[in-house]
């Protein structure tokens, strides 16, 4: 079966147009630009509609996928997007951030012996195609229940939540504490990954079937959980992302030129801050810019400290390449892009002017070891290795703690022992009667998708529970 | 939208009063806690204390000085029009008890921020004694307010053009020398909190002091408003605003508030251009 299967696949797996790296590098245009009609069709024409298609179980929200791709391969735009759509909310994101080469596309029968389906570029030219031509159509909602669901944090978690429970035929409130509705996807992903109209559109998507948002409300202080089920709320999820920056804590560090990777990428995306003085808030240009860690939201701040104008982007990082986090295609568009690792390197201490303005940075170099508790071998310095490294702007990208603003608020939500939500991990239930909670405030720092999926499990058990109860 | 109900220009134009209309907010907010304010689309958040509520008209009071682009902007704002965004009420309110005698000193704007903790703690039976102080006369905030509030009152004026003549440092040390004193609250700019601390410290007495670092989103996410006390790093926006002044690293916070002075210069040039030259 699988030699057939092979056999008859001719059309090789269709490349993603984007912007030269010379180009792109300079500007905060999106860099891949999306497959035309003809070759969404032909790469969709590679599907072998496996019977027990293994990238649906590899999808965490658990889209039809080859249902969606036949439609596309027949030209059915329409009823393709009504297929994710059913499963997902919002495709034009996923489309673009989701790690598809560990999801879907991961276990994709094809990439055995071949490349997988490129699951991720279709499901974005769908979403893509239907919003710029302005069809297809949300699924129907099912007859309104009369229960009303708070939902806190707009991120990707919460916009699924939202977005199931509408489907259901609840009332739901969206509650930002931002300006602006879209979590990480506005405040933290850059416009070059991922373009903040597409998101807003999407949110536009779920107003228009019938979610309403409550923006600048930091649920916690101006009104409390209690409050909420008083009024007349009878559940909520809380989805309020990941909160306080970790630092290196080295010395210098609160010097002028430091960044946390949520400040840079906070001023730089959701304040527009690339676009300063146009818009009021500002951001530290660096010729000389240095970024720690090696996630993908370091890669994100590394290639916006380049379209900023940095002459030189390095990234530091304390281990080795195979334990860089990051996807495989963030750290190559950052490479096309011209950013340096430094691998093996560690911080010791910045170095500022009398100002107190950052000038220098002093490094280590370091070796690995034995394992640690992660499983990574630990990275050891090498005596004597101590370097000095010029750098007029450090952004640290080593991950976030718990938010403590919302937990701290109400003893009735049980928090672990590093500050994140306690939930039951099969269903997104607190602690405390009719809350959930999903998302980077219950997993720490992780994936779009991975908060979609915990939304999408806190949906079907906050329905069943304003079906049947707790 | 958020609308300004009443403006009010004190100290000679330079510092602005908005009341504005945030019912949610003000049915909430308590002393010491602070709102971030942003005026339209493109607009910066700009944290600022509050300095009074009235939960039944639904309004908060904002007082600013006019510095740069953003206060120069919402400087332009009259009563009627709005603010796009105004988020809060953030950080953690201030401790108010019992405590028998306690001086609260406040310095230009900063009495703004000075005054509903001044109040508190006089509605919690202490003994308060005053200290408000500024550079002139002209740019002195809320006097009659504190005085009303306060048990003992006193006006400093750096040129000697009101009140007695020299810093509130001084008035303070008198002060320190005469009572028993239980808790100093210094409000205003960093060095005055920094020179009140420092006497308080040779004194002994426990100081409280609120900071005005640089901030985004003021909700414990970005990390900019970060303060060195007691050697530690610490958030303003969740671990604060007050913090004891014993234990601050007010020179760290001098350095880090002129992050964005070229930027900031720059920008509010422009903008005083675009409104021919006001």
């Amino acid at each position: 079966m699988a030699e057939n299967s092979v056999k008859k696949e001719k059309v090789p797996r269709q490349p993603m147009p984007e912007q030269a790296a010379s180009v792109r590098r300079r500007n905060f245009d999106e860099v891949p630009l999306g497959y035309s009609k003809e070759t969404a069709m032909l790469e969709a024409s590679r599907c072998i509609q496996c019977k027990n298609p293994s990238c649906v179980s590899g999808c965490p929200v658990g889209v039809d996928i080859p249902g969606f791709i036949k439609e596309i391969a027949s030209g059915n735009f329409e009823e393709a997007i009504r297929k994710i759509w059913q499963k997902n909310s919002l495709p034009a994101v996923c489309g673009r951030v989701c790690p598809q080469e560990i999801q879907c596309e991961g276990v994709c029968i094809l990439g055995k012996k071949d490349t997988p389906v490129a699951i991720g570029n279709l499901e974005r030219f769908i979403a893509d195609y239907v919003r710029v031509n302005g069809i297809g159509e949300m699924p129907e909602k099912a007859p309104a229940t009369g229960k009303k669901v708070a939902v806190v944090g707009s991120g990707p978690s919460g916009l699924t939540v939202a977005g199931d429970l509408l489907l259901k035929g609840h009332d739901v409130t969206l509650f930002e504490a931002f300006h602006k509705t879209g979590g990480v996807l506005v405040y933290g992903i850059p416009e070059f990954r991922l373009p903040k109209d597409i998101v807003a559109s999407e949110v536009a998507m779920l107003e228009k079937i019938g979610l309403k948002i409550e923006c600048n409300m930091v649920i916690g202080s101006i009104v409390s959980m209690d409050e909420l089920f008083e009024e007349g709320y009878d559940a909520v999820f809380i989805g309020v992302g990941a909160g306080l920056p970790k630092f290196l804590n080295i010395p210098g560090e609160d010097l002028i030129g430091i960044y946390s990777a949520n400040e840079y990428l906070t001023r730089a995306n959701l304040m527009k801050g690339y676009l300063f003085p146009e818009y009021d808030t500002p951001i530290i240009k660096g010729k000389n810019v240095v970024v720690f860690g090696a996630g993908n939201v370091a890669m994100d701040a590394a290639r916006t400290a380049m379209r900023l104008g940095a002459e030189r982007v390095r990234v530091v990082y304390r281990r080795s390449r195979e334990e860089m986090p990051a996807r495989a295609a963030e750290l190559h568009h950052a490479e096309e892009e011209g950013i340096e690792f430094h691998l093996l390197t560690a911080p010791v201490r910045f170095i500022g002017d009398e100002d107190g303005r950052l000038i220098q940075l002093e490094g280590l170099k370091m070796e690995l070891g034995e394992p640690d508790d992660s499983g990574r071998r630990r990275p050891v310095p090498i005596k004597g290795s101590e370097f000095i490294m010029d750098c007029d702007l450090a952004v640290v990208s080593v991950g976030a703690g718990p938010n403590p603003l919302l937990t701290q608020s109400d003893p009735a939500i049980t928090l672990n022992k590093w500050g994140y939500i306690s939930a039951d991990p099969v269903t997104g239930k607190t602690t405390k009667k009719g809350v959930w909670a999903g998302g980077d405030i219950v997993t720490g720092s992780a994936t779009v998708i991975l908060a979609m999926g915990a939304g999408r499990q806190a949906a079907d058990s906050i329905h069943n529970y304003l079906t049947w109860g707790w | 939208m958020f609308t300004i109900v009443k403006r009010e220009e004190m100290a000679a134009g330079t510092v602005i009063l908005n009341e504005i209309l945030a019912p949610k907010i003000a049915a909430k907010a308590k002393p010491g806690q602070f709102v971030i304010v942003k005026a339209n689309e493109t607009g910066e958040r700009i944290p600022l204390t509050i300095s009074d509520r009235d939960p039944e008209k639904g309004t908060i009071t904002i007082i600013y000085m006019v510095v740069g682009k953003s206060t120069g902007l919402f400087k332009t704002l009259q009563a009627g029009d709005a603010f796009q965004d105004v988020i809060g009420p953030l950080g953690k309110a201030t401790h108010i008890e019992h405590l028998g005698n306690v001086v609260c000193v406040g310095g230009g704007t900063g009495v703004a921020v000075l005054y509903p903790i001044t109040r508190g703690f006089k509605q919690a039976d202490n003994r308060v004694i005053s200290i408000i102080g500024a550079r002139n006369k002209d740019l002195l905030i809320l006097e009659d307010k504190m005085h009303a509030v306060s048990d003992d009152f006193h006006v400093c004026t750096d040129d000697g053009s009101y009140g007695r003549k020299g810093f509130v440092t001084d008035a303070l040390k008198e002060v320190l020398e005469g009572n028993k004193i239980d808790l100093v609250v210094a409000i205003g700019p960093v060095p005055m909190m920094k020179f009140v601390s420092q006497l308080t410290k040779s004194y002994n007495v426990k100081t409280l002091v609120s900071l005005n670092p640089i901030m985004i989103d003021g909700t414990g996410m970005c990390g900019g408003c970060r303060v060195v006390v007691d050697g530690k790093t610490q958030f303003a926006c969740v671990d604060g605003p007050e913090f004891d002044g014993h234990q601050v690293d007010f020179d760290g916070l001098i350095k880090r508030l002129k992050a964005y002075e070229i930027d900031e210069k720059k920008a509010y040039d422009e903008h005083c251009n675009l409104l021919g030259g006001k």
